[in-house]
């Protein structure tokens, strides 16, 4: 097995491959929210809000590329921003109460708000479903969107809730022994997902 | 590990920037259409109020209905302490009923740490205030407002106050808010001048980390912050100046004097401001004075201190005060 040497993680996408990854997931939202012309971003801290940034940008060019093409312009025109921000979920989280107060991370809703708007989560992992569920009850108390859509760089498995994302980067089937890592370039200084063992795991046991 | 917040003393540098940023992130839930967070859903807090208090009990109330807890509001008056109740009675009343935590406002110095350490109640205690000992959240408060103002909102995250010039100017003796402020700031790295009345500077304070001055108009230049401090006439029990005009014309903050500090430096109050005492209306309307400021500042530090007490299943500040038992 590759993985022998375990506590060393073993990368399953590099830096050009979530690049990749992202310009698809952008490509895949103004498809199916149809020009991307109500959609807001919020990026769940503290990767999902690089995540988001870079989506954005993303999203831009796609829609200038579409106006300057000459076909339908967009409602706003080229050139138009969009709206990224942070949701921070930790006071909505499900075990707040069992492990010692965490230090909270930014919220920031975009000027235009949510109401009535398309909004897309974007994380980096999606694992139990739980961070995503408190991040839906976040929502709840910001506003009315017209509809809420998830996008998350990798899907790890093992839901504990009914929950499934939009736009998923890649699929890795994984064992609960393992480590899904994210590193970016704005946090890590590099971009990678690391597919590791549990540091609890002993070194080498096989 | 701390569960109680007595005194500004027992705060380390850490504890007290995570309260900080923490209370920055707060301040924001001030601007949304839904004014709630969920942390503190479930739990119950009482407002133990033995003292007169306006700002602070309605900011803790409101700091706390903003969490989703539970409130009890006490007051000593209209209680069964008018009848006799002592503390310990009071105390184990609220224990009974299963109450998460106790904000205590105390006219005797050092009753929340009694019903801290007493074994009367085993919720966490957050002193509001005891006598002339101290008021640790509105310290906190206070250097919330100075980091805001003088360093920015966002630049500030992370960081004390190192290097700013910090002035207190007035009733020091009787002032618990001096006494906290005078402790928290010097956690954080700012260089605290005392300025007052020889009469009103309390016995003992060349063992605070402070400097003391007599003379108000050589300080202002050199600050940051100018902090005036209420004249507590009703808990005065002696002449401590000769007359209301004489203190107000050598320590009190008019316009003349407003015009010394250096052009970013801010005017603050505690609260209750008595005009034409220790601070002219002028000064107190100008935009320079932060006394609103910190009012609102206030529901975000309290939201922080009794999110980061008992939002989590042990509290996320550390402890350094001794306990009892090791004191013996």
């Amino acid at each position: 097995m590759d993985t022998h040497d375990s506590g060393v993680a073993r990368p399953v996408l590099e830096g050009p491959d979530i690049a990749r990854v992202l310009t698809r997931i952008a490509h895949e939202i103004v498809e199916r929210a149809k020009g991307a012309e109500d959609v807001v971003l919020l990026g769940i801290p503290t990767r999902g809000v690089f995540l988001a940034q870079r989506l954005a940008a993303k999203l831009e060019e796609i829609v200038d590329a579409v106006g300057g093409s000459g076909r339908k312009i967009p409602a706003g025109g080229p050139g138009r921003k969009i709206p990224v921000g942070s949701l921070d979920i930790t006071m909505y989280r499900d075990d707040l109460r069992m492990h010692p107060p965490r230090a909270l991370a930014r919220t920031d809703i975009p000027s235009e708000g949510i109401d009535g708007r398309l909004v897309v989560l974007v994380d980096d992992v999606l694992f139990s479903g739980r961070t995503i569920r408190a991040a839906l009850d976040a929502l709840n108390d910001i506003g009315r969107p017209r509809a809420v859509q998830l996008a998350v760089l990798v899907d790890r498995g093992h839901r504990e809730l009914p929950i499934r994302a939009d736009y998923v980067g890649k699929n890795l089937p994984t064992s609960l022994r393992e480590t899904v890592k994210v590193q970016l370039a704005e946090e890590d200084g590099r971009d990678a997902v690391l597919l590791g063992a549990k540091p609890t795991a002993p070194a080498g046991e096989r | 590990m701390m569960r109680h917040l007595i005194s500004a003393a027992d705060l380390t540098r850490d504890d007290a920037v995570l309260i900080l940023d923490t209370a920055e992130e707060m301040a924001r839930v001030a601007d949304r259409p839904i004014k709630k967070l969920p942390a503190l859903r479930g739990r119950t807090v009482c407002n133990l109020f033995f003292e007169d208090s306006t700002r602070t009990r309605i900011s803790f109330e409101a700091a706390e209905k903003r969490l989703s807890a539970d409130v009890i509001n006490f007051a000593a008056k209209g209680s069964s302490v008018s009848k006799g109740e002592s503390l310990k009675d009071t105390a184990q009343t609220l224990e009974a009923m299963g109450v998460d935590a106790v904000v205590i406002r105390h006219s005797a110095s050092g009753a929340p740490y009694r019903l801290a350490t007493s074994g009367w109640i085993d919720a966490p205690v957050i002193n509001a205030g005891d006598g002339t000992h101290q008021h640790p959240t509105q310290a906190l408060l206070d250097a919330f407002t100075m980091r805001r103002r003088l360093t920015g909102p966002d630049a500030g995250l992370g960081q004390g106050l190192d290097g700013k010039r910090i002035t207190l100017v007035g009733d020091v003796l009787h002032s618990r808010v001096a006494r906290s402020n005078v402790d928290l700031l010097h956690t954080l790295g700012a260089e605290v001048t005392l300025v007052a009345p020889p009469t009103l500077i309390p016995v003992g304070v060349e063992t605070w980390p402070c400097e003391v001055s007599y003379d108000l108009d050589s300080t202002l230049p050199k600050s940051d912050a100018v902090m005036m401090l209420r004249v507590q006439r009703e808990r005065m029990n002696a002449a401590f100046f000769p007359t209301e005009r004489e203190y107000s014309r050598r320590y009190g903050l008019d316009g003349d004097r407003m015009a010394r500090m250096p052009g970013h430096a801010i005017v603050m109050h505690p609260g209750p401001m008595v005009r034409g005492m220790e601070i002219t209306a002028e000064v107190a309307d100008s935009d320079r004075c932060t006394v609103i400021e910190q009012v609102a500042n206030g529901v975000s530090i309290r939201m922080a201190v009794l999110y980061l007490l008992l939002g989590g299943n042990e509290p996320a500040v550390t402890h350094t005060r001794p306990t009892a038992s090791e004191e013996k």
